[in-house]
């Protein structure tokens, strides 16, 4: 292959397009392969391409490739007015959007120092539950596939579909929900909505239930799991894994209870930790976590205060069509806002969130203008990627496919 | 809310007591160009020749978690290229920004890979999107963009719908 001229000469560049062949400076031994692995494959879930370098089945090297799904969407954000930057935030991580939504919102409500009311902070904690219990539900059902077992995924995705119902009611989407803004929420809750969650969550316990049952006892899944993948906390901290697989780690770390945000101090609940550090740790602290956001649910139904959904901010915050149609400045502010957007005070916010995969993190930088200057997302799947070489090293092909459902990628979320 | 503090001398004197300053200012005196605490946030500008070793400094002082690496592009201001880290403290359950500006001439400044192998990434894609070169990073090469891309599409420079 003919040099690249636009490789930048930098010692130990290495061209992505040659890692599909062995090399053998590298130490690799004649016998070594190369495998490529995806990026149109069922268990990378998604766009992900890893070149396996094996011996015989055993793996020696794991370069992850990824790119396939870059959008630009931080480029994408600095064209756009900050409240219309709420919906791209949904289709960076598709599983769990609320996360997102209120990530990219709260950094928003951080630079321009707004406080939001207690209604609104209540649902912001009740829907991130849901959607946490959402996204664990896709992972349970689709990790259990690349396992072999089937049935789990019909299971869990029968109750997920309940849970897009309730989004959909209360949003108007079951995906991309964009329910959040800068200020508050989009809309009240639905009369039935309460009810309707009320309903969910009584019944989730004893699912979970059934799927430990076919699951949790069962021998085939347990030794496909046990003892795979294994990081020790101190690679764990040092590659920047977050989330369920550093708590599996045994780094006691969520930063819901650590460094709590919309009201989070107000809940009780545990936080799951194992010490294994294997993908069996990772299923039970997942599982654990699904209870415990049963949990959440439940207290913010209970005490779900009343009052206002949106900041007393009428600068920021659309006013009510009711008040558009009789008082002047409402209706000012209303054509303001929508035509030109509010200005963002200057500054740099870094706001992080716990998202069902590890730390979600907004970065916002603005210049004084109604458009972000700058939007960076620190996506927890990034970062957990860089672990996979650790974990999958020296193991079977088979595992690096039980590995990757462990860590639950979501490569929107990675490529942005 | 508490009041900012937005000069080096007011954040030094009004956070005194906090541990990523005071290791900072133990171990490299000249290290820390500017500094602000804004919106409950502290940010340090770093000198870049020094950031390898104020990052050793503050892994040593107890900031263990490595969480971000990214870049702001202020063109046309000179130094252009603001490389923005985020370090986490486990314990201290805190968290410090470091700055580092870059000028727009060949930019580059050191790899803190060797100390978090977690920057690995995050500063490929420092590299694909803005340009800035890290040195001593282990494999620095494009990471979301193609390899014979033109360009490192987040700069201000670069048209949103890309070279036609």
């Amino acid at each position: 292959m003919p040099d690249n001229p636009h490789a930048p000469e930098i010692p130990g560049f290495v061209e992505t397009a040659t890692l599909i062949r062995p090399r053998p400076e590298e130490g690799a031994k004649d016998r070594t392969m190369v495998l490529n692995m995806g990026p149109q494959h069922p268990s990378t879930h998604g766009v992900l391409r890893v070149v396996l370098e094996i011996d015989g089945e055993t793996v020696v090297k794991c370069v992850p490739d990824i790119g396939y799904l870059h959008t630009g969407i931080e480029k994408t954000c600095e064209a756009k007015f900050w409240q219309q930057v709420v919906p791209l935030t949904d289709r960076i991580d598709y599983l769990c959007p609320m996360t997102n939504n209120l990530c990219y919102c709260l950094a928003g409500e951080k630079l321009l120092q707004i406080e939001i009311p207690e209604r609104a902070q209540w649902m912001r904690v009740l829907l991130n539950e849901l959607t946490r219990l959402n996204s664990h539900l896709v992972w349970l059902g689709t990790h259990a596939m690349d396992i072999g077992a089937l049935t789990v995924f019909l299971y869990t995705f029968r109750e997920r579909e309940e849970i897009l119902r309730i989004f959909e009611h209360v949003s108007g989407q079951r995906m991309m929900t964009s329910y959040f803004r800068i200020g508050g929420l989009a809309l009240d809750p639905p009369r039935d909505f309460f009810s309707s969650v009320q309903a969910l969550i009584k019944i989730l316990p004893e699912k979970i239930d059934e799927y430990e049952n076919l699951l949790t006892g069962n021998p085939i899944f347990i030794n496909r799991l046990k003892g795979v993948g294994y990081l020790s906390a101190e690679d764990a901290v040092s590659l920047g894994v977050t989330g369920p697989p550093l708590r599996a780690s045994g780094v006691d770390w969520d930063l819901r209870r650590d460094m709590p945000y919309t009201s989070y101090e107000k809940f009780q609940f545990e936080v799951p930790v194992s010490s294994d550090g294997d993908v069996w740790a990772r299923y039970l602290v997942r599982l654990k976590e699904m209870r415990e956001s049963v949990k959440i649910c439940q207290q913010a139904l209970d005490g779900m205060p009343s009052g206002p959904i949106k900041a007393d901010a009428p600068h920021v915050v659309l006013p009510d069509r009711e008040k558009m149609k009789t008082q002047m400045e409402a209706l000012i502010y209303h054509f303001k806002i929508v035509t030109e957007g509010f200005q963002v005070p200057a500054g740099e916010v870094y706001q992080s969130v716990e998202s069902p995969r590890g730390e979600m993190g907004y970065y916002a930088v603005s210049d004084g203008t109604a458009k972000p200057y700058r939007v960076h997302m620190r996506n927890p799947s990034f970062a957990t990627l860089q672990a996979l070489e650790t974990m999958c090293m020296g193991r079977l092909i088979a595992d690096v496919v039980a590995v990757i459902g462990s860590i639950d990628i979501v490569l929107g979320e990675i490529d942005r | 809310m508490t009041d900012a503090l937005l000069t080096k001398d007011a954040v030094f004197e009004g956070l005194s007591g906090n541990i990523a300053i005071q290791a900072l200012r133990a171990a490299l005196p000249d290290a820390i160009v500017n500094g602000k605490f804004d919106r409950g946030e502290l940010t340090l500008v770093i000198s870049a020749d020094h950031i390898r070793a104020a990052c050793r400094t503050l892994q040593q002082a107890g900031y263990n978690f490595f969480e971000d690496v990214t870049c702001v592009d202020w063109y046309p201001v000179e130094p252009r290229f603001q490389v923005t880290y985020h370090i986490l403290s486990h314990k201290l359950k805190e968290r410090v920004r470091l700055h580092a500006m870059v000028g727009s001439i060949d930019p580059s400044i050191d790899s803190i890979t060797p100390i978090w192998p977690a920057a690995n990434f995050y500063e490929r894609e420092v590299w694909d999107l803005f340009g800035v070169r890290f040195n001593g990073h282990p494999g620095l090469r494009r990471i979301m963009m193609p390899e014979e891309w033109e360009g490192h599409p987040l700069r201000k420079d670069y048209p949103v719908e890309g070279y036609r």
